[in-house]
Parts: structure tokens; C-alpha cells; sequence
């Protein structure tokens, strides 16, 4: 359904992505983990066309999202929902307004149905009775939550979630991720999920892929990555201080410690010099 | 060569954001959005606008009046009191004051949107933020440059006339009386020229700072700092748009349709 190939992306000296090439299933749910600044949300942005590709391309359905036209990418669009990591709620309107602002705006749904789809997706994310409060008088999950539920209310064919569990208490993201399971099972959802946290990871992944110093790095079921014996794999799934990725608490790595490039090299990386 | 590239794609941007709204003011008013952001920008902004004005024509009418008295014309202090905030001083002190009020408030608060990804929320949702954000802005922001423009200048001729009572000795009525017939004497296009040749120019103002306002927001990028750069552009640009379209439009109206 989503079809990324060759896709690079530089911003001013930084390269963010290198041709990075990855292929997401009708109704499967991709996880893409990766450190801070790897480019995991740059990726996502390029798929609903909010940031454009040096190179490459992005198909979404056979469409070539960056080659269409401003009404064909809003008709695109309007199949897709986004959740931002922030939650982006429109900061005057309520939050019962913020989620409605979709359907209002496509003008098709009757103001019944809408209060119907709004409190349901409300619901669903474990935030009845928040109706009336504004964007300002919710805690910074309270609104990741609302961005989800504005996601949710019109039934996208795809959903692209910007790390949706960060900043939430435990049983919320649980509750996030079961969500994120439903969808899949019960609508055929096809989901994009950018994590750090892999529990949620394990619990809502179908396939998982890891993107590291530009590039896709490895991609495999969440058994795969859990046993992995990549050693950046191993050391960024366990969260272990030692190993390629570098041990955080002793400053930045020397450039000469990186660890090898497999497509430069052409073999897998053979384990860190800190490694004990 | 930088600059220059950056402040004509400014530029370009900001006359693409002021088209598109106009399309979107007729295709979807978005009137309830329109009307509390007129209320919120532009009758919020009365107060300051009426006690500039006041002074300003007290101002004007001591330092013209000592001068005409001196040689005994001060019977003539009404037609240019009226006159002045009629074609100049009303449009130009009100634009001036929104400047401050109401676009650097649009480019602060648009900016914040964009640097917090609501713009970008905005268009996921298939939602053109032109139409959605900029449009209703521009549209208060233009209406109520008029209705400010008015209030300006008949409290600046209310100030002028009771300096020139006051401190000149000229009686009330002889001071409306001029100030009145002035007005009405010239015509264009079966209308006092002096007066809707200057609330042509307010709202003709008024559209173009506010676009400039929104554009700047809408462009605004690199958190909070990127916000600051985007107000400071907007109220410099507007604020030399104000002088550079006040002098084309005067000449417009009292040079190639002089009557």
C-alpha cells in the first residue's frame, strides 16, 4: 500500500535520510524505531506530503504522493490521519470542536452523527467528559490523546502515528497501543508507527524497522528484533549504555569508534570496541 | 543577492496568501471566525485608536491654529483640520496603530501555530490554512479598518475644534461649519472626496498589512526565535507598505483624478 524507494533527504549540511527503501502491507503495521534525530518523523512527514524528498519516491496506493496535484494529495489525504506528537490541537476551539474539525470541514456529516463520532473517539482513547475543556487545560498526554481521537473520527484507511505513547503513563500507552491492535484487527487499518518504546513496540508491530545514521538498517518481525544479533540492534532494543551505538553517559562517540556501515562495507557490523 | 531573494519570495507569498483569501472570502466567509476577530483585533484596538486620535488633532490644531492666527486666518483651521485627518492623518494613525495591535498579534499567534504544528495539522486534515487561519483575519481586519478610520477622524476633528474653542477663540460653530462644508464640497464619483478617498485608503491598508501579518506566520519556522523574527518582519514590512501605498494612492486620487 505504501511504497518508499530510494528516498534521501538533507537538511542544510545534515543528511537525514539515505536512500531509504521500505514497504508497508495492506493492513499491516510497520514500526519504525530509531535514536532521537534519525529521521523517523521526517519520514512520516514525507509520506502525507508535509516535507518533500531530495530523491526518491513515496507511492501511497500506486499515487506518487510528491508528484501530485494540490486537490488529488487533499483527496489523498483526506484517506489518511496523522498524530502529531504534540497532539497540533487548534489552540481556540474545544476539544470536542478540534475532533469534530475534520467532518465539519468536509461538510458531509449531519451535526447527529458527528456528536455521535466525536464522543465514540473520544471514548476510545479514554477521554469522555473532556468535551468542553480547551487545548490549554490538558495535560501534554490528555492532548496526545485528543490528536488521536481527532485521527480516529474519520475513519482513515491509514494512520500515521508520530510516537504516540511518549509522555504517557503505562496503562495509557497500553491502552494506546491495544488501540492500535483494534484498528488493525477489526477496520484493516494499514499503520506507520514511529516508537522509541518498545514495549509498545512488541505489542503492536507487525513488522518492525530500524533506521539508523540515514538508513534503514534492518527490518524483520518483533521476534526477530527481540533475539537480534545486529549488535546496534541489540543495543538500541535493550537500551544497553555499551555497545555501537555508543555509551551516552561518557559524551558523544569519536567519529573513528562509528560503527560500520553494512551497505558501505557490505557486511554486518561485527559488535563495538566496547563491548565487553 | 540573500536578502533580496528572501524579501521578494516574501513578497510573492504574501500577495499568493492575500489572492487566495480573497477567493475564500466569497467562496467561505467563515462570518461567526470573521466577526470575533474583528471584535478581538479591531474594536479592541478603538480605545487607543480614539485617544491618539483626540491628541493628535489637539495637536495639530494648536500648532496650525498659532500659525494661522497669526495672521488672522484662523478662521480657516477647521477645513485643514478635517481635511488632514480626512485624506491623511485618520488612515495613516489607524494602519499605524494596528500594526502594533493586531498584525504583529496575527504573525505572533499564526507563527506559534506553525512552529507547534497546527498549520501542518491543519493540512492533513485537507483544511487550506489560508482559508481557515489567514482569510477571516484579513477580511476583520480590513472591515474594521474602515470603521476605525471613521472613528479616527471624527474624534480628531472633535479635538481640533476644541483647541481651536479653547485656545484660539474660534467659535465652535464656525470651526464645524468649515470643517463641514470642506468635506462636502469636493466630490468624486458623487461621494465627499476627501473622506472615502481616505477610508479607500484605509481599507485598501488595512488588506495589505494583514495579509503581510498572516504570510509572515504562515512562514514563520525554528521555534520560538523564528516567531520573533517573524513579528519583527511583518511590523517592518507593514509599516513601510503604509507609507509607500498611502503616497501611490494620494497621488492616484489627487493627481490622475484630480477634480
Amino acid at each position: 500500500m505504501i511504497e518508499i524507494d530510494n528516498l534521501s533527504k538533507t537538511y542544510g549540511e545534515r543528511r537525514i535520510l539515505r536512500h531509504c527503501s521500505l514497504s508497508v502491507n495492506r493492513g499491516e503495521t510497520l514500526v519504525v524505531i530509531g535514536a532521537s534525530g534519525s529521521g523517523k518523523s521526517t519520514l512520516l512527514r514525507m509520506i502525507i506530503g508535509l516535507a518533500t524528498p531530495d530523491d526518491g519516491t513515496i507511492l501511497v496506493d500506486g499515487q506518487d504522493v510528491h508528484a501530485l496535484a494540490p486537490a488529488e494529495l487533499s483527496r489523498l489525504r483526506r484517506r489518511m490521519g496523522y498524530l502529531f506528537q504534540s497532539g497540533a490541537l487548534i489552540n481556540w476551539l474545544t476539544v470536542r470542536d478540534n475532533v469534530a474539525l475534520p467532518l465539519v470541514e468536509r461538510g458531509k456529516t449531519v451535526d447527529s452523527e458527528i456528536d455521535d463520532r466525536v464522543e465514540r473517539a473520544l471514548r476510545n482513547v479514554g477521554l469522555s467528559g473532556t468535551e468542553k475543556l480547551m487545548p490549554s487545560q490538558l495535560s501534554g498526554g490528555m492532548r496526545k490523546r485528543a490528536g488521536l481521537a481527532r485521527s480516529l473520527v474519520t475513519d482513515p484507511e491509514i494512520i500515521l502515528y508520530d510516537e504516540p505513547t511518549t509522555g504517557l503513563d503505562p496503562v495509557t500507552a497500553h491502552i494506546i497501543d491495544q488501540l492500535v491492535v483494534e484498528l488493525r484487527a477489526k477496520l484493516g487499518v494499514t499503520s506507520v508507527v514511529v516508537s522509541h518504546d518498545m514495549e509498545g513496540v512488541y505489542r503492536v508491530a507487525d513488522r518492525v524497522a530500524m533506521l539508523y545514521d540515514g538508513r534503514i538498517i534492518a527490518t524483520g518481525t518483533p521476534g526477530e528484533f527481540r533475539d537480534a544479533g545486529d549488535p546496534i540492534v541489540r543495543q538500541f532494543v535493550s537500551g544497553a549504555l555499551d555497545g555501537p551505538l555508543g555509551d551516552r553517559s561518557a559524551g558523544p562517540r569519536p567519529k573513528s569508534a562509528s560503527p560500520p556501515n553494512r551497505e558501505e562495507e557490505g557486511a554486518p557490523p561485527q559488535g563495538s570496541p566496547n563491548k565487553e | 543577492m540573500k536578502w533580496m531573494n528572501r524579501m521578494l519570495e516574501g513578497a510573492g507569498y504574501a500577495m499568493d496568501v492575500a489572492c487566495r483569501s480573497v477567493g475564500y472570502m466569497f467562496r467561505r466567509p467563515r462570518l461567526a471566525m470573521t466577526a470575533r476577530l474583528a471584535y478581538d483585533y479591531g474594536l479592541k484596538s478603538l480605545p487607543v485608536v480614539l485617544v491618539v486620535a483626540f491628541f493628535s488633532g489637539m495637536i495639530l490644531s494648536l500648532q496650525i491654529g498659532i500659525q494661522l492666527a497669526a495672521n488672522g486666518q484662523e478662521e480657516l483651521l477647521g477645513i485643514v483640520v478635517a481635511q488632514t485627518f480626512a485624506r491623511e492623518f485618520g488612515p495613516f494613525m489607524t494602519c499605524i496603530i494596528l500594526v502594533g495591535t493586531a498584525v504583529s498579534a496575527f504573525a505572533a499567534e499564526i507563527g506559534t501555530m506553525k512552529v507547534s504544528e497546527e498549520i501542518d495539522a491543519l493540512e492533513v486534515m485537507s483544511i487550506d490554512p489560508v482559508g481557515y487561519v489567514a482569510a477571516p483575519r484579513i477580511l476583520a481586519l480590513t472591515a474594521m479598518t474602515f470603521f476605525l478610520t471613521l472613528c479616527a477622524d471624527a474624534v480628531g476633528m472633535l479635538g481640533g475644534g476644541i483647541v481651536a474653542v479653547t485656545q484660539l477663540g474660534l467659535p465652535w460653530q464656525v470651526y464645524m461649519d468649515r470643517a463641514l462644508t470642506t468635506l462636502e464640497g469636493r466630490e468624486w464619483f458623487g461621494l465627499p472626496k476627501d473622506l472615502y478617498a481616505g477610508l479607500l485608503k484605509a481599507g485598501i491598508t488595512g488588506f495589505v498589512i494583514a495579509s503581510i501579518g498572516c504570510a509572515q506566520g504562515l512562514r514563520a519556522q525554528g521555534g520560538a526565535l523564528g516567531v520573533g523574527r517573524s513579528v519583527r518582519r511583518a511590523v517592518i514590512s507593514s509599516i513601510v507598505l503604509i507609507l509607500v501605498i498611502s503616497y501611490v494612492l494620494t497621488w492616484f486620487a489627487y493627481r490622475a483624478f484630480a477634480s
